[in-house]
């Protein structure tokens, strides 16, 4: 077991080096961050006295040295286009993001599950069928225009819910929150459906695939012939087993919220993470985006190891290679 | 199926030779060697006999399949022929009236039929400004996946046929890629070649970065499909026998492995297609993708955006409606495709 978590994060590190390499070409080799602090006039000596403060002058790996050691304590560079450093820029935003994340898997499951369960157990039942079309049309239609027909019919036409940003927001300590009032709340809806939908659409079919393949089985043949209920059967037996791949495709399918929440706090003007990358690429805003990239690789890089723990722990039947197999 | 036949006309030929004895045996042209179905065959020529038989017959089997074809036919031919069967020229800015304006589409008051779909805020016409957006999107799209298969179906041979470092560090990359959304990947690329570019040069090359990012964003899972193919092929009979007769190891790869591993290829690629133009789609609404002055769909739906909460909604639903009619088309296509060329599902 602890071979096979060292191993496991051993084989991560290799990945977040890379992606470090990437950020850090991208910070020194796009852009000319000399020309653009010295301005018009400048003579060849400030210019050379830049050059070296900066460290630019350096050889190669030390700059990337000097590069890695930064980004672990926390400095990513000013922001070229609100000149602020990036590090407090993101820790101002993250609150959001979270919030609006966590809400919309959430949402998400709590939904998709019982959905999957429905159309897996009456699966030619009207009801399944119309769920199952809609699931199509949520899998086909981009997240952007499912924000733009959320806010049409909520927003515009029902005048309901708020179209844009996060409504009152309380700070507790360095967290700020929108859920503690009923306006914050109400302005969390609708993007949180918006992100939530294709990871719903897709736990659903996942669950539903997944509850066909158990309901065939033998043990559920004899759960029946036992005369256990309906309801332990399917909940009790079928669905726990249906369990595991289901939460190892949603973890790994936590990337998707996170590239996604760009799109959905976009269409929102929500003040989040992602909003910022997507202001910061408009204009070239090479620290916020390396950066970003850094942040979102960890976080990828971290889930996928948990999932990978997850599996080990949850079902021992699985060796390494056999996990690997499975996760399609 | 071409089988069945060249066994059946070959039925007859030892029958009359024992009826009529060795002696009055005379030589007849017909007993032609059966078509060679060897290594040697191209993939035109596959296609061609899978269109013939079962694919068209599945084909002609599923409702689903054909209307989604019929759809995504009507809509690529009225991207492809805007500039003549489009009612107005959205380009042309000579033809634009502002007292066009926000005209609203065809059953609502103040409509009229020279525009159906309504116009927008510089009184363009709503469904020529799609015919032409589509063009753009469609053009993106193929591009960015044929990038993207080219990439991924080079990479996936050489890996799996070359083995070994080659296989193991092309792999390790794919799989960092494929730990990132691919549409962030898009994004990213899209603007680090944006920062790295001059300004001026922005609008008239952004097209070519756009299907370079989207492209990039798709190639490890065609190189994946491809290089798990390649694994099998390689250890198969044909290419043992090619390589002992000195057959070099690029035309192997490429004129006996590759026909031989494209089937999967053309399903990821109609799916990809379905991507690449969601993609494309997603960058233009973020406003990192295509300029105002090359509109496609998803620079429509964002200028549309801006009118929604004045009413006129009709801007960016209709573009929005057609993108998705275009996306579900392809996918259900490409889904078809999927079960068609897999014997095991039917």
């Amino acid at each position: 077991m602890l071979a096979y978590i060292l191993s496991r994060i051993l084989q991560a590190i290799p990945v977040l080096l890379v992606v470090g390499f990437i950020a850090f070409a991208m910070f020194a080799y796009i852009g000319d961050p000399v020309a653009s602090m010295l301005g018009q006039d400048y003579t060849e000596a400030q210019r050379v006295a830049l050059v070296h403060q900066l460290g630019l002058d350096q050889p190669f790996f030390v700059q990337y040295a000097h590069f890695l050691w930064a980004t672990l304590h926390g400095n990513f560079g000013i922001s070229y286009r609100l000149a602020q450093p990036v590090g407090s820029l993101i820790a101002e935003r993250l609150p959001a993001t979270v919030e609006l994340a966590v809400t919309a898997s959430v949402l998400a499951f709590v939904i998709g599950v019982p959905l999957g369960v429905y159309t897996g157990i009456y699966r030619n039942a009207f009801l399944s069928r119309v769920f199952m079309v809609v699931s199509l049309v949520g899998v086909s239609l981009p997240t952007f225009l499912l924000g733009i027909l959320l806010i049409l019919v909520f927003a515009v036409a029902l005048g309901w819910l708020p179209s844009f940003g996060r409504g009152p927001v309380v700070h507790l300590g360095w967290w700020s929150t929108g859920l503690t009032s009923w306006a914050g709340i109400k302005a969390l809806i609708l993007p949180a459906i918006t992100l939530g939908m294709f990871q719903m659409t897709l736990i659903m079919r996942l669950v539903r695939a997944e509850m066909l393949e158990v309901l065939r089985s033998d043990y559920i043949k004899f759960a029946r012939a036992r005369g256990l209920t309906a309801r332990a059967i399917n909940f009790g037996h079928a669905l726990r087993n249906t369990m595991v791949p289901v939460i190892t495709i949603v973890g790994l399918q936590f990337g998707g919220i996170v590239a996604f929440s760009l799109v959905t706090e976009t269409v929102f003007q929500w003040p989040g993470v992602g909003l910022l990358l997507a202001q910061s690429i408009a204009v070239a805003d090479i620290p916020v985006m390396s950066a970003y990239l850094l942040l979102v690789s960890l976080l990828l890089v971290t889930i996928n190891l948990v999932v990978d723990l997850l599996y080990y722990v949850i079902d021992p039947r699985l060796r390494v290679d056999r996990g690997a197999a499975r996760v399609r | 199926m071409s089988v069945g036949g060249a066994g059946a006309e070959g039925l007859p030929l030892p029958l009359r030779e024992g009826v009529g004895g060795r002696g009055s045996y005379t030589p007849d042209p017909s007993p032609q060697p059966p078509p060679s179905r060897g290594g040697g065959v191209f993939a035109a020529g596959r296609l061609a006999r899978a269109l013939d038989s079962d694919m068209l017959y599945s084909f002609r089997r599923s409702p689903v399949a054909m209307l989604s074809a019929a759809i995504a036919l009507i809509l690529v031919l009225s991207a492809a022929l805007a500039p003549w069967i489009a009612p107005h020229d959205p380009m042309d800015l000579a033809s634009l009236s502002l007292l066009d304006s926000f005209k609203p589409p065809v059953p609502m008051d103040g409509s009229d039929w020279s525009n159906i779909l309504g116009t927008d805020n510089q009184g363009r016409d709503v469904l020529s400004a799609i015919m032409y957006g589509m063009r753009i999107s469609l053009v993106v799209g193929f591009c960015s996946i044929i990038f993207a298969i080219f990439l991924g179906i080079g990479i996936g041979l050489l890996a799996g046929y070359a083995g070994g470092v080659m296989d193991a560090l092309l792999m390790r990359v794919a799989d960092v890629q494929l730990t990132f959304p691919a549409i962030l990947t898009a994004l990213l690329v899209d603007g680090v070649i944006g920062a790295a570019l001059p300004r001026t040069m922005h609008d008239e090359l952004q097209i070519q970065v756009m299907i370079f990012a989207i492209g990039i964003s798709l190639w490890p899972g065609i190189a994946r499909t491809v290089r798990g193919s390649t694994l099998v092929e390689r250890n198969k009979d044909y290419v043992m026998a090619a390589r002992v007769i000195g057959v070099r190891s690029w035309r192997i790869m490429l004129t006996h492995v590759l026909p031989n591993v494209i089937g999967p290829v053309l399903v990821i690629g109609t799916l990809g297609l379905g991507l690449a133009v969601l993609a494309e789609a997603t960058l233009s609404f973020l406003g990192v993708g295509l300029p105002p002055t090359q509109p496609s769909l998803g620079t429509l739906i964002r200028f549309g955006n801006d009118f929604l909460f004045s009413g006129q909604w009709w801007v960016t639903i209709f573009p929005g409606i057609a993108l998705v009619l275009l996306v579900l088309a392809i996918n259900l296509l490409g889904d078809w495709l999927r079960d068609a060329l897999n014997p095991r599902l039917r």
